[in-house]
C-alpha cells in the first residue's frame, strides 16, 4: 500500500518498528518494568506535559544550552577570526591550542562541578569551553578564504584594522558564520545533556536518568523522544532562516539538503 | 627554507605553550585562584607519576583506552558496512535514510539510561553505548561518500561488466574514503567521551570515575592528574589519525 505512494515511503519503516515495538510488549508484559510500549509513551508524554515538569526541564536545558552557545560561540569566532587575520598569531599558539582543544568536555564535568556546584553555571561553563572549539576553527576558515582582493582594498583605502574588520570581513564570512552558530548550536544542545546525564541534576538528561531509576520506562522514554524533538527543532529553526538570509552566498545552497 | 620557517614556528609554538605553563605557574603559587581550584603544575605532574607508578592511574587510563577503542572498533565495522549497504541501494536509502537523518542529532549519552535499563549495569552496555553513539557519524559519512561517487566511474565499472560487489570494494569505498576516515576521527572522539560518561555512571575502573572520586575527596592535584591523561588521549589519537589519513589518501594526492 505504501510502496505506490512515494512521498509515504520514509514512513513505512519506522512505523513498523513501532507497530513491532508494541507487539512485542504486548507478548512479553515482563518487560514492562524496564521498557514501555508505545501507547504507555505517548500518556506517559500527556501526563509530563500537563504538570509542567517537561516545560520545566525544558527550559532549564535550554536556557543551559543557549546561554553556554552565547558565551562559547563569541569566544571562538573572535578567537578564530584572530588566527586567520594573524597567520603569525596562529603558529604561535597552536601547541597550546591544540593541547586544550583536544580535552574532552566531560574531563571538565568534575572540575566544574567543584567551583560551581550543581545547576546552571557548572553547565554554561562545560557549554561554553566545547563549544568554541568548533566556532574557532569554522570562523578561522571563513577569514582565511576572505577574497584576498578585497583585504588588498582596505590596504589600499588604509583602513583601520576595526573598519577592514566591520566593514571587510565581517560582511563577507557572515553566511558561513551563520553555519558555524547552527553547527555549534547543535554541539551545545548534545553537551548540556551529556552534562545532566552525566552529573548535573537537572534538566532532560537529569529527568531521562531519573525516570530510568525510578522504574517508569514511559516518562523516561517521552522524555528521551522529546529531547530529540528539541534538537531537531533548533536546527530546523536555524537552518530555515540560514536559507532564507543567505541562500545566495553559500555554496551549494549552504547544505540546504 | 619551508623547512626552517616550519621549524621556527614549532619553535615558537612551543615557546608559548611553556610560558603559558609558567603563567598557570604563577597564577597558582600567587594563589589568585584558590589552590583547590588550580594546583600548581608541578604538583599535578607529580600526581601524574606518581599514579602511573603506584598503577591506580595507569590501571584507570588502560581501562578507558580499551573501552574507547574496543567500541569504536565496533562502531566502525557497523557503521561502514551498514553504509556501504544503505549507499549501495537506492531503494533501501529512500526506505530508511529519512528515519537515519531524523535519529542522528538525538546525543548519545541521552541513550545511557535506555541502555541501562535494558543491558543493565555491565561492561557489556558500556561498549553497546559506545559503539551505538560513534556508529551514527560512520553510517551517514559511509553513505554519503557512495553515493557521491563520481558517475563516470560507474559507468566504466558498467562497461567493464563489473560484478557489483567488486565496485563497491574497488570504486565506491575507495573514493569514500576521504569521507569515512573524517568519520572515524569524529567517532573516535565520541567514543572517548562516552567511556568517561558510563564511567562515571556505573563506577566501572576508568578515568571518568577517577576525575568524579578525586574531586569529591578534594584532592585536585590527582584530578588534574586525570584531565592531563585524557587531554593526551585526546591528542595522541588526533595525531595517529593524521597520520593514517596520510597514508590512506596518498593515492588521491599523487593522482593530482
Amino acid at each position: 500500500m505504501s510502496a505506490r505512494k512515494p512521498d509515504f515511503r520514509p514512513f513505512a519503516v519506522p512505523l513498523g518498528l513501532v507497530l513491532l515495538w508494541e507487539a512485542l510488549m504486548l507478548a512479553f508484559p515482563t518487560a514492562s518494568e524496564t521498557l514501555a510500549p508505545p501507547h504507555a509513551v505517548i500518556l506517559g508524554f500527556f501526563g509530563i506535559v500537563t504538570d509542567g515538569t517537561l516545560a520545566l526541564q525544558t527550559a532549564q536545558t535550554l536556557s543551559s544550552a543557549l546561554g553556554g552557545l552565547a558565551i562559547g560561540f563569541t569566544l571562538g569566532s573572535l578567537l578564530g577570526a584572530a588566527f586567520g587575520l594573524w597567520r603569525w598569531f596562529d603558529r604561535a599558539m597552536q601547541i597550546s591550542v591544540e593541547s586544550v582543544r583536544l580535552i574532552p568536555s566531560v574531563a571538565l564535568i568534575p572540575l566544574s562541578m567543584m567551583v560551581f556546584g550543581f545547576g546552571t553555571r557548572m553547565e554554561i561553563t562545560i557549554v561554553a569551553f566545547t563549544t568554541q572549539w568548533p566556532a574557532m576553527v569554522l570562523a578561522r576558515a571563513a577569514v582565511r578564504e576572505v577574497e584576498p582582493r578585497l583585504m588588498e582594498v582596505a590596504t589600499v583605502l588604509q583602513m583601520s584594522l576595526l573598519q577592514s574588520a566591520t566593514k571587510i570581513v565581517l560582511p563577507s564570512i557572515l553566511p558561513r558564520l551563520f553555519v558555524s552558530l547552527r553547527l555549534t548550536a547543535g554541539v551545545a544542545m548534545i553537551v548540556a545533556i551529556t552534562v545532566e546525564v552525566a552529573a548535573n541534576p537537572y534538566g532532560l538528561g537529569a529527568a531521562i536518568l531519573a525516570a530510568q531509576i525510578s522504574f517508569r520506562p514511559e516518562v523516561m522514554l517521552a522524555t528521551l523522544i522529546w529531547t530529540g524533538v528539541v534538537g531537531a527543532g533548533i536546527n530546523q529553526v536555524l537552518l530555515t532562516t540560514q536559507n532564507r538570509l543567505f541562500r545566495h552566498s553559500l555554496p551549494g545552497g549552504g547544505g540546504s539538503e | 627554507m619551508i623547512r626552517f620557517t616550519q621549524i621556527a614556528s614549532f619553535a615558537l609554538s612551543l615557546l608559548v605553550a611553556l610560558a603559558l605553563i609558567g603563567l598557570w605557574h604563577f597564577v597558582a603559587s600567587a594563589r589568585l585562584v584558590p589552590p583547590i581550584f588550580l594546583p600548581l603544575p608541578e604538583k599535578t605532574f607529580d600526581a601524574l607519576v606518581t599514579g602511573m607508578q603506584n598503577g591506580v592511574l595507569l590501571d584507570a587510563s588502560l581501562a578507558t583506552l580499551r573501552r574507547m577503542f574496543f567500541g569504536w572498533f565496533l562502531a566502525c565495522l557497523a557503521g561502514i558496512s551498514l553504509g556501504a549497504l544503505v549507499g549501495s541501494s537506492q531503494k533501501l536509502r529512500i526506505y530508511v535514510a529519512p528515519m537515519l537523518e531524523t535519529l542522528r542529532p538525538l546525543p548519545a549519552s541521552s541513550l545511557i539510561p535506555l541502555f541501562i535499563a535494558v543491558i543493565g549495569l555491565s561492561e557489556g552496555m558500556i561498549l553497546g553505548v559506545i559503539a551505538f553513539g560513534a556508529l551514527w557519524p560512520l553510517l551517514l559519512a559511509t553513505t554519503h561518500g557512495i553515493v557521491s561517487v563520481e558517475p563516470l566511474l560507474i559507468e566504466v565499472a558498467q562497461a567493464l561488466a563489473m560484478p557489483k560487489h567488486k565496485v563497491l570494494w574497488k570504486i565506491s569505498l575507495p573514493s569514500a574514503m576521504p569521507d569515512i576516515l573524517a568519520a572515524m576521527r569524529l567517532s573516535l572522539t565520541v567514543s572517548l567521551i562516552l567511556a568517561v560518561v558510563c564511567e562515571m555512571l556505573t563506577g566501572s575502573e576508568g578515568l571518568g570515575q577517577w576525575l568524579l572520586a578525586t574531586s569529591r575527596a578534594f584532592a585536585s592535584t590527582k584530578m588534574f592528574a586525570g584531565i592531563v591523561v585524557l587531554g593526551l588521549m585526546g591528542y595522541a589519537s588526533s595525531l595517529i589519525m593524521n597520520l593514517v589519513e596520510a597514508r590512506a589518501l596518498k593515492w588521491k594526492s599523487a593522482a593530482n
